[in-house]
């Protein structure tokens, strides 16, 4: 059964698609933690297996998206499922970028603003986990959708709380303001992650009501 | 030359039956773009022509509705005011019954030509306008809310239940087809059996094509060309035009067309609940265009409380229901009066009507007795609505026992030819016993058709009716069917 096949194999594609923007999150986060530990080496190789992770995303929903086309398959729900799979690649490609800055701009961090960026890239990639989880769930238990993107709202929120207390706070510190606002736009920089999360799961609140039967 | 003339109306009435009904089958399917519209024309024209050349032809003895109009010319063109309707009702988008319109166009050759309408009929109709799509809504609404219910609880893939959908919606569509096709072809080719041109032809010594298939199959051609290049706007209407569907939602309608057909229509469940001694499921008139629009409009209760329903197009689907046996109707009277009086065309048979003193036997026989009978004696009328007006005015019967007064005193005069004992009975539809007792009665002559129906139940107790019960329904079905083809055979025409 041809059909049948093609069907399993967009499936699993999907599925793959949605590991890698997910372990995505996880390598941002740790190469967030390893820049500010300075530990060179381990954040190098983050740098370069979230460029592969976000080289295998685009791959995988380019291919997910011309079968789906070709195929002529899920006709009410296709557009609805690529622009999911383009917001989550959206969170990968920003992660990428976002490590990319940090190897290219080396941001002076102040050592007591650690925890803080540590936090934010915490509360940012667990912002990711749910926005993935939640899209997993729209392919396959559309009413479990909702229990995780109340936690990809719960973190974006957190980032929120968080980034203003730490652009405050950098600002408040006794630096030159060239550096201030170096230092906002690495926060804002993170912040930016759970956006583009919090992106999906606005997307996919809408995209659930229409996916009554 | 002349029957392929005759047939041309018959293959208009497919090509306009395959533009509008294919819709029934598919109109959900490929308005939901689950299928692609040449993907769904494909498979209901090959579904369509294997239902019409191997059912329909196993049942094309009963010749369909037509079979009741006796000239070739009228049965023409009450095929063509059919086929007329049908093709402007398709012009408008509008999903309506064929089998409607043929009837509309038969009750205008009636009041044409005075024969007398089955009351029954109209009734029908008018019966299937609420009952068919209250039913199919109903049977939609349960479906719909069991589908769903198992979704939620099994949890399917967005992939793998697009997937199932899309195979439910191409299976179901298949079936449908097929008996769309073996149901149908009746009705579209079913009158020119006895004129068709066409001979057995026997393939490789394997295989025996009948003439019967060849007619069926160039019937079933005309239809799926029907389906190819018209049917497209009537789906638009079905799929989307009265109501915005899901993938599951069209699934869910095909599936109640086809179970309403199945349990209300189907004389093949109840003669097997019948022969396992099971209760019986009362036969309803339904009609597949009037079962999608009941089951379009059931889902959309349930999925949006009705709000999101077309009522202008629902409105217009409504009207073309009520007006297309009445188009037809009229279309049928006024074109044979033409065909009749400025192309001199013969567009009815003479029947005449002689209440003998051996009818009134037979009627006291059969309990229906009038002391004013007597005074029909050996009268004889042209016309059985004059016939049933004098019935009404000089004896006390009731309109079944006048319908049945006027169908013994039919004149028919058979001659029983030898020539097409041998040549036109059908040794695989009838038995070797009733085969004999028609040889039997070979070179006799009999002024009345149930005088040589007794004779021949004399001669083979398979040639006697059963008794009136669910479970001989089809056997008395099938002697009646046998019988009127008797009737074409034998019949002597001056």
């Amino acid at each position: 059964m041809p059909f049948f096949k093609t069907t399993k194999v967009i499936e699993t594609q999907i599925d793959e698609f949605l590991d890698t923007v997910s372990q995505g999150g996880l390598v941002f986060k740790q190469g967030v933690k390893y820049y500010l530990e300075d530990i060179t080496a381990d954040f190098e190789e983050r740098i370069s297996t979230i460029g592969s992770l976000e080289s295998k995303a685009d791959d995988l929903s380019r291919n997910v998206e011309a079968q789906l086309y070709t195929q002529s398959l899920i006709p009410e729900h296709r557009g609805d499922v690529l622009r999911l799979l383009e917001s989550n690649d959206n969170i990968i490609d920003i992660s990428k970028h976002a490590l990319n800055q940090f190897a290219i701009e080396q941001p002076a961090i102040p050592k007591e603003m650690n925890a803080d960026f540590i936090n934010l890239a915490e509360a940012s990639a667990e912002a990711t986990e749910a926005a993935v989880l939640a899209t997993r769930a729209f392919m396959r238990n559309i009413t479990a959708v909702n229990d995780h993107l109340h936690k990809v709202d719960y973190y974006e929120k957190e980032v929120d709380k968080l980034s203003f207390r730490m652009k405050k706070h950098i600002f408040s510190l006794d630096i030159d303001l060239a550096l201030k606002i170096h230092l906002s736009s690495f926060v804002r920089l993170v912040e930016l992650v759970s956006d583009t999360a919090q992106v999906v799961a606005q997307r996919l609140a809408i995209s659930t009501i229409k996916r009554n039967i | 030359m002349e029957v392929l003339f005759f047939l041309s109306s018959g293959l208009f009435l497919g090509w306009s039956l395959g533009a509008n009904d294919a819709a029934n089958v598919f109109g959900t399917a490929v308005g939901t773009r689950m299928v692609r519209f040449r993907t769904a024309a494909l498979i209901c024209s090959i579904f369509l022509v294997l239902g019409a050349t191997i059912s329909g032809a196993g049942a094309a003895h009963t010749l369909g509705s037509l079979g009741s109009v006796n000239a070739i010319a009228g049965s023409f063109m009450v095929a063509l005011s059919a086929a007329a309707t049908v093709y402007w009702m398709t012009r408008l988008r509008l999903p309506v019954s064929t089998s409607q319109a043929v009837v509309g166009a038969i009750i205008g050759w009636n009041l044409y030509s005075h024969s007398i309408t089955d009351s029954r009929a109209l009734l029908k109709i008018l019966g299937t306008w609420v009952l068919c799509p209250v039913l199919a809504g109903i049977v939609a609404i349960v479906l719909f809310l069991t589908i769903r219910m198992l979704l939620r609880r099994f949890q399917l893939h967005l992939l793998r239940m697009d997937f199932l959908t899309r195979a439910g919606l191409l299976v179901v569509g298949a079936f449908g087809s097929y008996s769309l096709g073996a149901n149908n072809i009746a009705n579209v080719m079913g009158v020119f059996v006895p004129v068709s041109p066409f001979h057995d032809i026997n393939l490789f010594g394997i295989v025996t094509f009948s003439g019967i298939q060849q007619l069926f199959l160039l019937g079933a051609l005309a239809i799926a060309v029907g389906v190819f290049t018209y049917s497209h706007k009537v789906m638009a209407t079905v799929g989307t035009g009265l109501f915005k569907m899901s993938p599951v939602a069209a699934l869910v309608v095909v599936l109640s067309q086809s179970i309403i057909l199945f349990i209300f229509a189907s004389e093949g469940l109840e003669g097997f609940l019948a022969s396992h001694g099971l209760p019986t499921i009362p036969l309803v008139p339904v009609s597949s265009s009037q079962a999608v629009v009941g089951a379009v409009i059931g889902v959309s209760l349930i999925k949006s409380r009705g709000r999101g329903v077309r009522y202008r197009v629902l409105g217009e689907i409504s009207i073309g229901w009520v007006t297309t046996p009445l188009i037809a109707l009229v279309i049928s009277f006024i074109s044979l009066f033409f065909l009749n009086n400025v192309f001199d065309q013969e567009v009815s048979k003479k029947t005449e009507h002689k209440i003998s003193q051996k009818v009134i036997i037979k009627l006291s026989e059969e309990g229906i007795t009038d002391e004013n009978l007597e005074s029909f004696n050996d009268k004889i009328y042209e016309n059985p609505i004059t016939l049933d007006n004098d019935l009404k005015f000089e004896t006390k019967l009731d309109p079944p026992a006048r319908r049945k007064t006027i169908k013994m005193a039919e004149i028919v005069n058979y001659y029983i030819d030898p020539a097409q004992v041998k040549m036109h009975l059908d040794p695989e539809w009838f038995d070797q016993d009733q085969i004999s007792a028609v040889a039997a009665l070979s070179g006799k002559k009999f002024e009345y058709q149930w005088e040589f129906v007794e004779e021949l139940a004399k001669l083979a107790i398979t040639w006697q009716l059963k008794e009136e019960t669910t479970a001989n329904k089809l056997f008395n079905k099938d002697l009646k069917n046998k019988q009127k083809h008797l009737d074409r055979l034998f019949r002597v025409v001056e």
